[in-house]
């Protein structure tokens, strides 16, 4: 199936019982599915009037504790920053896919746009097994950590079939959320706010917003996920995420038979970034090489990884077919090859302290 | 001594931080006491705006849920179809409902979404300090229309009521006001009916409350209820505009 239905399904398997979104290539796929499947498991699917309501109406889903998604594609996704920055600090957890047009919403994806200090947790899945898998997993960490989670993906991914195979995952459903607004039988009223503390008569604003962010190093810690191979013996060593990722690790393979020494890191979740691996690598190998398709995001992500051990080489760019929604010409392995040549060490070439900037 | 009023249980304090003459605490001590005589607090939702009424939440005994500015009308609809059987509400002034998300309300009201709107109309911006919304009348005075709100300079005010009511979704709409007894006694009713039309699975419900904000029409507290009757019910009359 499709990764774009292989998502859709394995959020369904998930516990996801609602979904609103807009259509917007390439995401509509999602929107699609959802409005099928979700009445067949009783939940519910809404084709909202706009993005800003879409992630409006999966707020207040969320809001009651009901596992609750949104896709769109980065511009679609620009329209829901305000929601975004103040679900997170209203720690309500929704899962979001960021289907982008290119590689160009990497910033989007992990920065965000919206105001004031958040994190999303960003998954950058590179084949429809894995975007089932994390589509799962997201739900999970949402929950965990009751922190929004973004999954960034593109137009290869969400187009290409693939065989997918569903797991069943072990977390969902069991997560705590004596948080949500429910009614208030038995209790005090609360209110699930980004402005202060749930219980009433409460206006400790600075304990409970320091709160939702005193998380952030517990999550950098603790969910750093990462793909690598080749790295003992390499001198330069790739760096690329999502479907093009799986274009550098074919790259890779392929220069090893060629005889260079190159290995790769496939960083899976975007934020945290997977800073440890990255410096580990950098610290063997004499080069660093960053393939991305846009202007060069991911790229000071990997700088501030390496920290000089190493130059960190581009060897992307921005790549556009004519429609503007797809991945453009550099999705090439042989294209990628030629520039992993190009930036590949020469004997004695390493030059200490480069910052590589 | 005989009691014959008191502030009803799910009013957590009686005192309020909003100003001196204001209409909102008004409204919210009657939707209170009506949540309160039809036994409905357990399974209540509130969905509440942002303005000078975001105060309110944290002395409303329901539990809420905190909307941004405009969002309410979709945050409502999430909560309404993952819980439909709790009585939902949102709380909105004139600037968030109608200025900001206009398009919120009218989709929601179009879909028939089952929760009652409940939009604090006082035709001013007052968490800013006084600045025009979509529902100042003309020839207001605000910090934005200084001299009065003025047709070809500023547009004319919408009638957020009038305009919902001729979707098909929408089963009530009223329009009341709290600024004399008959008018609270009044404003009581059409909240009663607006919840039941909810209850009864009917559709969307609004009830427009005209409120007085004295500090940003620039005038006494006393005076807040005459401006309110001389200015703004011209505009906006009172009654129930739907009711299916």
């Amino acid at each position: 199936m499709e990764g774009s239905a292989a998502m859709a399904e394995a959020a369904v398997r998930a516990g996801c019982r609602f979904y609103a979104g807009y259509p917007i290539t390439p995401s509509t796929e999602i929107l699609e599915y959802m409005s099928t499947r979700m009445p067949q498991v009783g939940g519910v699917c809404m084709n909202a009037e706009s993005e800003i309501e879409a992630i409006g109406m999966v707020w207040g889903a969320a809001g009651c504790g009901v596992r609750a998604m949104t896709a769109s594609t980065g511009q679609g996704i620009s329209l829901m920053q305000e929601s975004f920055a103040e679900l997170a600090n209203a720690q309500i957890p929704v899962v979001t896919v960021n289907m982008c047009r290119g590689q160009g919403d990497y910033f989007q994806s992990t920065r965000g746009g919206g105001h004031g200090d958040y994190r999303f947790i960003v998954l950058a899945p590179s084949s429809a097994q894995e975007a089932a898998d994390l589509a799962q997993l997201a739900f999970d960490l949402a929950d965990k950590w009751r922190n929004p989670v973004m999954i960034m993906g593109d137009f290869l991914l969400s187009h290409t079939s693939e065989i997918v195979e569903f797991h069943e995952t072990v977390a969902q459903r069991s997560a705590d959320k004596s948080w949500a607004i429910t009614g208030a039988r038995g209790r005090r009223g609360i209110t699930l706010s980004p402005l202060g503390p749930s219980e009433k008569l409460s206006t400790d604003i600075a304990t409970t917003l320091a709160h939702a962010i005193d998380k952030h190093a517990a999550i950098k810690a603790e969910e750093v996920r990462v793909d690598t191979g080749y790295l003992d013996d390499a001198e330069l060593v790739v760096v690329a995420f999502g479907f093009p990722g799986r274009f550098v690790k074919y790259a890779v393979m392929l220069a090893r038979e060629r005889g260079l020494r190159v290995g790769y890191v496939r960083p899976i979740t975007l934020w945290p970034f997977p800073t440890q691996a990255v410096a580990a690598a950098a610290e063997r190998a004499q080069a660093v090489a960053v393939f991305e398709l846009n202007a060069g995001q991911m790229i000071e992500d990997v700088q501030l990884a390496v920290l000089g051990r190493a130059p960190v080489h581009a060897i992307g760019g921005i790549s556009h077919d004519h429609s503007g929604f797809g991945v453009g010409p550099l999705l090439n392995v042989e294209y990628i090859l030629k520039r992993i040549e190009e930036v590949y060490p020469k004997k004695g070439s390493r030059v200490q302290g480069n910052l590589g900037l | 001594m005989q009691k014959v009023f008191e502030k009803p249980d799910l009013l957590l304090k009686t005192e309020h931080s909003l100003c001196p003459g204001c209409g909102e605490p008004v409204a919210l001590r009657i939707i209170l006491e009506l949540i309160q005589e039809l036994g409905l607090r357990d399974r209540t939702i509130c969905v509440a705006g942002i303005g000078c009424y975001t105060a309110f939440p944290m002395i409303m005994d329901v539990d809420v849920m905190q909307a941004l500015h405009g969002r309410a009308p979709s945050v409502a609809t999430g909560v309404k179809r993952v819980r439909p059987d709790a009585f939902v509400f949102t709380m909105q002034g004139d600037g968030d409902m109608i200025s900001e998300g206009l398009q919120e309300v009218i989709h929601s009201a179009a879909r028939g979404e089952k929760f009652t709107a409940i939009v604090f109309n006082n035709a001013v911006f007052g968490e800013t300090g006084g600045h025009m919304t979509a529902a100042t009348v003309l020839g207001q005075h605000t910090k934005t229309t200084v001299g009065g709100r003025d047709r070809e300079r500023h547009g004319n005010p919408i009638k957020i009521s009038e305009l919902l009511a001729q979707l098909d979704g929408a089963a009530y709409v009223a329009r009341a006001a709290v600024h004399t007894p008959s008018g609270i006694k009044l404003t009581k009713q059409y909240l009663h009916d607006a919840f039941r039309a909810q209850l009864e699975g009917k559709g969307f419900s609004l009830v427009e409350i005209l409120t007085m904000c004295p500090t940003d029409w620039f005038v006494t507290p006393d005076q807040g209820p005459a401006f309110l009757e001389e200015k703004l019910k011209p505009i906006y009359p009172l009654g129930v505009i739907k009711s299916l």
